[in-house]
Parts: C-alpha cells; sequence; structure tokens
C-alpha cells in the first residue's frame, strides 16, 4: 500500500521524515513516468535528504517570508525530489505537481523561482553553493538567523566555481551555511572514481577549513540528529558527506549509470512502485 | 572615472545601507576609500570572479546592492554564465562594473581588453548596460540608476580626467546625448569612445564638414526612439566604439537602421580583427585597430568626398 501524508500532518512541523521520504521517492517515480523522463536514479539518490530537512530541520514559514532558511538543490537536475518535498509541505498543490514537464508548466526538469519554495533557479552545476554563500553572507551582515542549506552532488565538486565557493565559505567562516553532498559515487557518463576522483571529500573540505561530518545519506534520523547539533552562529561552515546510493529503493537502478537519463518502462515502473512500498521505513 | 565612483559610491553608501562592494582583488589606490568607510561592506572575493558572482546574486536575493567590481574582461566574460543564470535569470540588482573595456589596459595586452563585454552582455534581457562618457557623467548615471531592481553592468574608464564638452553630466537611460550638432555626417560613439569622437568632430570643423556627435551612455535599454529621430536627419552615419565590431554599438545602430527603413549609409569603426601581436599605449592602439580621432575624421572625409563624386 503506497504512504501518503495527510493534511493534518502537512500542518505541522514534526512529520516523519522517513514517510516524508519514502513519499518523495513515490512521487518522484509516478510523475517521471507520466511525463516520461529520466534523471529518476538522482532524485531517488537524495529522497532522506531532501525529506530530512524538509520535515524536521527547514524553518520556512511560508515561502516568501525574508526569514525563512534557503534551500538551494544545486543539483538541479534532481528537481522532482524537490518539487515533490514542496507538494508535500502543501507550497504547491498535488495537481500542479501533476503538471511537471508538461506544456505550460512552471515545474521544468531544472527548478526555477517562478516555483513557490524554489528560492534559486539551478540546473547549470556548480553554482548552487555560490548562490548560498552569498545568501549566507547577507544573513550574517545583517545579523539573521536564518540558516542556508545547499544540496550538491559528488560529481558537481568536479565543477571549479564550487571550490571557490567552498573557499570563500571556508574563509569567511560562513557558521550559517551547510552543505549536504549527495555522495552517490556516480555521474552521467561513469563512476566519479573512474571520471574525476572525489574521494575522501570530507578530508578536502577539512582543509578548507570546513566543520565535516560524514553522515548515512537514507538514515533520516542521523541526517536531523547531526545537523541539530551544529553551531549556525559561531565557527566554520558545516558539510554532511551523505553516502548514498543513486536509485536508492529500486533495485535495477541502484548504482546503475544508465538511470542517470532513462525513463522507465510500464513493467519498471509497476515494480519500481512495488519495491519502494516494500521498503522499510524506519524511525 | 574609477575614483569618480568609488566617490560617488561612498556617497550612496551613506544613504543607503543595502549597497556593498565586491572585488575581484582589483582596484590598488581605487577601492581603498570605500573599505576604510565601510569595512563591513566591503568584501574583497580573492581571484575568483565565477563565486563572487554567484555571492552577489545570493546577497541580492536577500535584498542587498552588491557592486561587483573588475577588470571589465573578467568581472564580465569569466563569470558570465553566472550572470546569466543570477541577476539576470533571477532579475536581482547586481551591479557589474568592468573598469578599462576597449583597450585602456593597452600594453598589458589582449587578455586584458574589453573589446566583447557590451556584445556579450546586450544579449542578455533584463540587463542594463550603462557606458559613461566621462566621470560627471557617471556620476549621475549612478545616481540615477542604483536603486533599479534589475541587474546592471557599468562599463567604467580606467582614464582620469576626462570632461567631454557639452556633456555637462546629463545622463538619461534610453537617450543619446547631443553635444555637436551638424548637418554634415552624424558620429555616435559609445563610452570611453567619446572623446575620439569629439576631437574628430572639432577636426572636422577645421575642413569644413560640419557634424552631429551623439553619444552613447545608454547601450541597453538602447535610446532607438531617439537614434530614429536623429539618423533620420542624416545621410553619412558613423559609429565609434572600443568593441570589436559585431554585437555593440554598430550592431544597434544598424538594427535600427534596418528595422526602421531609415535612409542612411552606416559606416561602422570598430575593431575588425583580433589584436594580438602588437601592443603599445591606447593611443597607439587606437591608430592601429582604425578607432582613433585621426581615423574617425579620415573615414567621415574620405565617405563624404566619395558620395560627392
Amino acid at each position: 500500500m503506497a504512504l501518503t501524508v495527510t493534511a493534518a500532518q502537512r500542518a505541522k512541523p514534526g512529520l516523519n521524515p522517513y514517510k516524508f521520504s519514502n513519499e518523495i521517492r513515490r512521487l518522484v517515480l509516478v510523475e517521471s513516468k507520466r511525463a516520461g523522463v529520466g534523471h529518476i536514479g538522482s532524485s531517488l539518490s537524495i529522497a532522506e535528504i531532501v525529506g530530512s530537512l524538509y520535515s524536521s530541520v527547514l524553518n520556512i514559514k511560508s515561502p516568501d517570508d525574508p526569514e525563512r532558511d534557503r534551500f538551494i538543490l544545486s543539483k538541479g537536475h534532481a528537481a522532482l525530489a524537490l518539487y515533490a518535498a514542496l507538494q508535500l509541505k502543501g507550497f504547491i498543490s498535488r495537481e500542479e505537481l501533476g503538471t511537471f514537464c508538461d506544456d505550460g508548466t512552471i515545474l521544468c526538469g531544472h527548478p526555477e523561482v517562478e516555483v513557490p519554495g524554489v528560492d534559486f533557479a539551478t540546473g547549470s552545476l556548480g553554482m548552487g553553493l555560490s548562490f548560498g554563500v552569498g545568501a549566507a553572507m547577507a544573513a550574517k551582515k545583517t545579523n539573521s538567523q536564518r540558516r542556508i542549506f545547499v544540496v550538491i552532488s559528488d560529481a558537481e565538486l568536479n565543477e571549479g566555481s564550487l571550490w571557490e565557493a567552498i573557499l570563500f565559505a571556508g574563509h569567511h567562516q560562513l557558521s550559517n551555511l551547510t552543505v549536504l553532498i549527495d555522495l552517490n559515487g556516480q555521474q552521467a557518463l561513469g563512476y566519479t572514481k573512474d571520471v574525476l576522483d572525489t574521494s575522501s571529500v570530507e578530508k578536502k573540505f577539512s582543509a578548507f577549513n570546513w566543520d565535516t561530518h560524514v553522515v548515512e545519506g537514507h538514515n533520516c534520523r542521523q541526517i536531523i540528529d547531526t545537523v541539530n547539533k551544529l553551531d549556525f552562529a559561531n565557527g566554520a561552515p558545516h558539510v554532511l558527506v551523505a553516502q548514498t546510493t543513486f536509485g536508492k529503493g529500486v533495485s535495477y537502478m541502484e548504482s546503475k549509470i544508465a538511470w542517470h537519463y532513462l525513463p522507465m518502462t510500464d513493467e519498471q515502473y509497476e515494480q519500481a512502485l512495488t519495491e519502494i512500498e516494500k521498503m522499510e521505513i524506519e524511525g | 572615472m574609477r575614483k569618480a565612483f568609488i566617490q560617488k559610491l561612498i556617497e550612496l553608501a551613506q544613504k543607503d545601507s543595502r549597497i556593498y562592494l565586491l572585488t575581484g582583488d582589483l582596484g590598488f589606490f581605487v577601492v581603498e576609500p570605500f573599505a576604510e568607510r565601510f569595512p563591513e561592506r566591503f568584501i574583497n572575493a580573492g581571484v575568483a570572479e565565477q563565486n563572487m558572482m554567484g555571492t552577489a546574486t545570493g546577497m541580492a536575493e536577500a535584498g542587498l546592492i552588491p557592486f561587483v567590481y573588475s577588470i571589465a574582461t573578467f568581472a564580465t566574460l569569466r563569470p558570465y554564465e553566472f550572470i546569466r543564470n543570477g541577476p539576470v535569470l533571477h532579475n536581482l540588482p547586481v551591479k557589474i562594473v568592468g573598469i578599462g573595456g576597449g583597450v585602456e589596459y593597452s600594453h598589458h595586452g589582449p587578455t586584458h581588453f574589453g573589446l566583447d563585454d557590451v556584445g556579450a552582455l546586450r544579449v542578455q534581457p533584463g540587463l542594463s548596460i550603462i557606458t559613461p562618457c566621462d566621470s560627471d557623467q557617471l556620476k549621475t548615471a549612478l545616481e540615477k540608476t542604483y536603486n533599479a531592481p534589475g541587474p546592471a553592468y557599468y562599463r567604467l574608464s580606467k582614464n582620469e580626467g576626462v570632461t567631454i564638452p557639452n556633456l555637462n553630466g546629463k545622463f538619461e537611460t534610453g537617450k543619446l546625448d547631443l553635444i555637436a550638432s551638424g548637418p554634415d555626417a552624424l558620429i555616435i560613439a559609445m563610452g570611453n569612445s567619446a572623446q575620439e569622437a569629439a576631437k574628430a568632430e572639432s577636426n572636422l570643423s577645421h575642413k569644413g564638414i560640419n557634424a552631429t556627435v551623439a553619444l552613447v551612455s545608454s547601450m541597453s535599454p538602447s535610446p532607438e526612439e531617439h537614434l530614429i529621430e536623429t539618423i533620420s536627419r542624416h545621410r553619412h552615419v558613423f559609429t565609434v566604439e572600443s568593441h570589436y565590431i559585431n554585437g555593440a554599438l554598430g550592431s544597434m545602430v544598424s538594427e535600427v537602421i534596418s528595422e526602421n527603413g531609415l535612409n542612411a549609409r552606416l559606416t561602422r569603426l570598430a575593431v575588425r580583427h583580433n589584436p594580438h601581436g602588437l601592443v603599445g599605449s591606447e593611443k597607439y592602439m587606437q591608430d592601429r585597430l582604425g578607432i582613433s580621432s585621426q581615423c574617425i575624421t579620415e573615414t567621415v572625409v574620405n565617405s563624404l568626398n566619395l558620395a560627392a563624386r
């Protein structure tokens, strides 16, 4: 039986992060199948990262509250996971989510700021962290308590501009900035270790003066507990190196390069839905 | 013009706390007065122009007005996609300041020239491009435009002490500045070519040729209506710019002429080839590239003679 989130749950900040995340996973499958598009594996990979943040971490009273926490999906090709979270939060309707990639939709394959709850448009890799750095700098300069969360991918670390941002944030000790790295070990045409090796990424961030944590990327409780212990007022910017599985939850997608781009056949879709409905929901 | 920029920015920053200055580690002996007056609003972003532009985008989203300062080519082309996906896509008030457009960095060589900045940026919708002709005009332009909601590019000369006759510090968005009036030819110049155009007008008048000189300090939005009106009164039109021939002033004027069916013969004075291999002073480069006052004068005389045959 498919998991659903009730309106009552939606209205409360203390949503069950595991159920929230798996509902993201289900919506990703449903809408990517309906739209006939790919980037499914990348979206499934961050279901718990996005689900943990939106269910239990982010302080967003409304998408246009200037004092809201900012969330930036720098790996914009996983937009569907973000749209699902925004729908579960009630920022966009279920009907709107059902227009993903249709003619005339605001929900395209990479997020745009016209979507309620999207703070920065992304899609060209390596840009979102710089936007986040600026947002963090602005909050510090104006004595605001708001925090900035940026999700990047390990493949995105290929982009030189990211390292400019990492150097800058470490130098300026932007403690209100948290990066979550979706460390799934894959990129469009191969495994990261074979394309441009990003191993020991936590050591790289430490060397750039960041506060570094390694977490299990599908363990909501660990992600949330780690974030809750961070010092957002003082010290270094934070990075959670989240060890994830590409395509998590769908056996034939997991750790398979092809599922960066492929859409699902009818049979594959049925199998995927069945598998995620049987996923062990913790918490 | 750099000193006038900093003076004016300090003046504006005193009354508007949203103003910040980010530099890509450039502006020695220029930016210090701002940094000393507003240490909390001055950020040396390091030699990292992409992140600087992205950071400015994030700051602007939070309601601040970041000015992003570097040499023209480093401020525009290095972070070009950040400009496109940042302030342009989000329509945020990031104010890009590029110093030394054209060949002002003369003996520094082609890596420091800004011959493609305006052309590259002019294709971006909603991005104002302001090319002041002297310091007083820059001050007026800053005063009038710094608070606009969208992004802007200010292409500032690094030369100090230039004053264009009859300009008197005027600036109006989407308007030309007419500094000389004559029936024989129309010379249209962009930003830091204004001085050469003014000198050429003087040279021509000594030869009995009376030219109108129109300056373009608002490249985007373009002074289209004003151009139509002015070009309609002339048969011979010359554009002058310290920029490659495609994409900036000459292109804009030819678009206006052709789209409006104007009956004018256009001659574009601009840089027609990659100027590598030979460098010298700015004057030497202007002569060599065909955009000096002498080149303008000769081109106008030859064109009118040819037409009279």
